[in-house]
């Protein structure tokens, strides 16, 4: 049924790759050797990852660090005052200091959270209590739920509202609409840096002028850009910034709110109980000073010992070839998607205005059915609404297939890839 | 095919998801109707049942959905049509039941044609809430239809 031999030659006109790590300008793979899980095998075949846009892989050092932690450190923070708690608390405060260097803040404007969701919540409720009933939150009709659901909710709780900038056509917000939507009365704008489902690089710095102008509080998800496009938290002009280390090749469990000092100052804790007060009564508590004071509760101390060794390799192989390989690796899969005919391929066609991933559609095969028949061949994509159920409705689909790079990918996934799509379409008869 | 896909992707089930039964609309007003939805990806399903005199005469199914789950609402429309209420309703138990058991096996007595052969996608826990989704939708239907209510929205999360 299946023609296999032709899904797993090189289509015409295509060199041949000799998959050597390195200086091969066709596939150039940035350290992949150090990423151990991509030496396995998934349903017979030598696994093809193309899912970093929900969780990269993890280089062997990260990994390393995190055993070493538990091996050799393992110990709670900013309480024992033996050996082990005293490393266990250099270890923690060195990645908050690591991670303010990486975004170029000083390490106490940083805050450690579960991840960019908990970091959100932090910020939306966090906010809440300072906004007034009829004041207006300017949410994008490209968010992830991550930074939507925490504003419906605060909208719910004090009586706020809820505006919505739409997206263009061609996948972009609508920046034409912006001046409109700003009032008098705006006081957050909350806007992804890169769609997780388009692509779309936003132009940050763009709409928080706008928003700063009108006295807006501006709150970005950094989740799908930190460690993948070079930036300073100062060039966005954000007041809060957030992400996920699992994204950028660190542990999951562990994310970041990285904040303006007046900003933070602003917040309310959301989590209340150890770590993050100064005096206890059996009556009343005071707050920690920032950022201790939002950081209730034991925190994943062996995630934070590791994701300073992500950060190096990130660094070693520089973000800006980073992102010249994500952008060459975008381009070609735009260029071979569309050139397969008949697939609709979602937000805009230049390599450069995104980040790296390319979400498309199949009328003849479902989201589902695709991955699992790419499943069948060892590679890793995924399918669904990707946590944006709006904009898939904005989009006119229920679901679409997504296909997201990192450092260790090259151009022969992405041949893998559309081989794949081929073999999935003769499955059902396309 | 490749690596299990030819026990997921029966011949069966490809032949209900090209030409899916139950696509046309019921000639009259419906009897019973319920949305169905998988809030885990998004499919989307709406039923529609045309009853007379104790027995269910037709049914309509519009499916947002992959393969899987067309396929099962293809099933379910070539099914239920000429039973009552009380048997599709068991045979959509014994469905659900035959989908988390081992040996995912269908009395011969319930009559239960191609959904024999969907009981493979239990070996695809992925996939299970997929072949689900339509016989939820018309528990959905059946309650609300035996209560004389419009349905509440039946979804693979309840």
């Amino acid at each position: 049924m299946i023609p296999r031999g032709d899904f797993l030659r090189a289509p015409a006109g295509v060199e041949p790759c000799d998959g050597q790590a390195g200086d091969c300008s066709r596939c150039g793979r940035i350290f992949s050797e150090r990423f151990p899980l991509l030496e396995r095998r998934v349903n017979g075949r030598p696994l093809v990852y193309l899912d970093s846009a929900a969780t990269t892989q993890k280089p062997g050092a990260v990994i390393a660090a995190e055993a070493r932690y538990y091996r050799e450190h393992n110990a709670n923070v900013h309480r024992g005052m033996h050996t082990l708690g005293v490393e266990a608390t250099d270890l923690y405060e060195e990645c908050r200091s690591r991670v303010g260097r990486f975004l170029g803040v000083p390490a106490d404007r940083v805050v450690v959270t579960r991840g960019a969701t908990s970091a959100l919540n932090l910020v939306a409720g966090g906010l809440g209590p300072s906004l007034k009933p009829g004041d207006e939150i300017i949410v994008t009709e490209m968010e992830h739920h991550a930074n939507l659901v925490p504003w419906i909710e605060v909208a719910r709780r004090e009586g706020l509202v809820l505006r919505h900038l739409p997206v263009t056509a061609g996948g972009e917000l609508d920046l034409e609409r912006l001046p409109q939507l700003l009032t008098a009365r705006t006081r957050v704008v909350a806007l992804t840096h890169v769609s997780n489902v388009l692509g779309t690089i936003n132009p940050v710095a763009e709409v928080a002028a706008a928003a700063r102008r009108r006295g807006a509080l501006v709150v970005v998800d950094a989740a799908q850009s930190v460690g993948h496009l070079p930036f300073t938290f100062d060039e966005l002009g954000a007041d809060y910034l957030v992400f996920s280390a699992h994204k950028a090749y660190g542990p999951m469990g562990l994310g970041f709110l990285v904040g303006g000092a007046e900003a933070l100052e602003r917040l309310q804790p959301v989590e209340f109980g150890g770590e993050m007060i100064e005096t206890v009564t059996m009556d009343s508590a005071t707050w920690a000073a920032i950022p201790q004071r939002f950081e209730a509760g034991t925190p994943n101390v062996g995630a934070a010992a590791a994701f300073p060794a992500a950060l190096d390799t990130i660094d070693e192989a520089t973000l800006q070839r980073l992102r010249q390989h994500e952008i060459s690796l975008t381009a070609y899969a735009l260029e071979r998607l569309e050139r397969m005919g008949g697939l609709t391929i979602f937000g805009p066609r230049e390599a450069e205005r995104r980040g790296g991933l390319v979400s498309f559609h199949d009328p003849m095969v479902h989201p589902h059915d695709m991955a699992q028949l790419l499943d069948s061949l060892g590679i890793a994509v995924r399918a669904g609404h990707h946590c944006a159920q709006p904009l898939h409705r904005r989009l006119g689909v229920v679901a679409t297939s997504r296909a997201s790079f990192g450092m260790y990918n090259s151009h022969d996934d992405i041949d893998a890839l559309v081989d794949g799509i081929g073999y999935a379409r003769s499955v059902f008869g396309a | 095919m490749n690596a299990g896909m030819d026990e997921l992707y029966r011949e069966v089930i490809l032949d209900h998801h090209r030409s899916p039964r139950g696509r046309e609309p019921l000639p009259g007003p419906a009897d019973a109707r319920a949305e169905g939805k998988n809030p885990s990806c998004g499919d989307e399903l709406t039923l529609e049942l045309a009853c007379a005199g104790g027995a269910i005469t037709d049914a309509h199914v519009e499916c947002r959905g992959c393969a899987i789950a067309t396929a099962s609402s293809s099933i379910l429309a070539e099914l239920v049509a000429g039973r009552t209420p009380e048997q599709a309703r068991a045979l959509a138990e014994a469905f659900r039941t035959a989908m988390h058991s081992p040996d995912g096996a269908l009395a011969d007595e319930l009559d239960p044609g191609d959904l024999e052969v969907l009981t493979g996608v239990r070996k695809f826990p992925a996939r299970v809430k997929c072949a689900l989704l339509p016989w939820i939708t018309l528990l959905s239907a059946l309650d609300a239809e035996g209560e004389g209510k419009p349905a509440a929205p039946a979804s693979t999360e309840a």
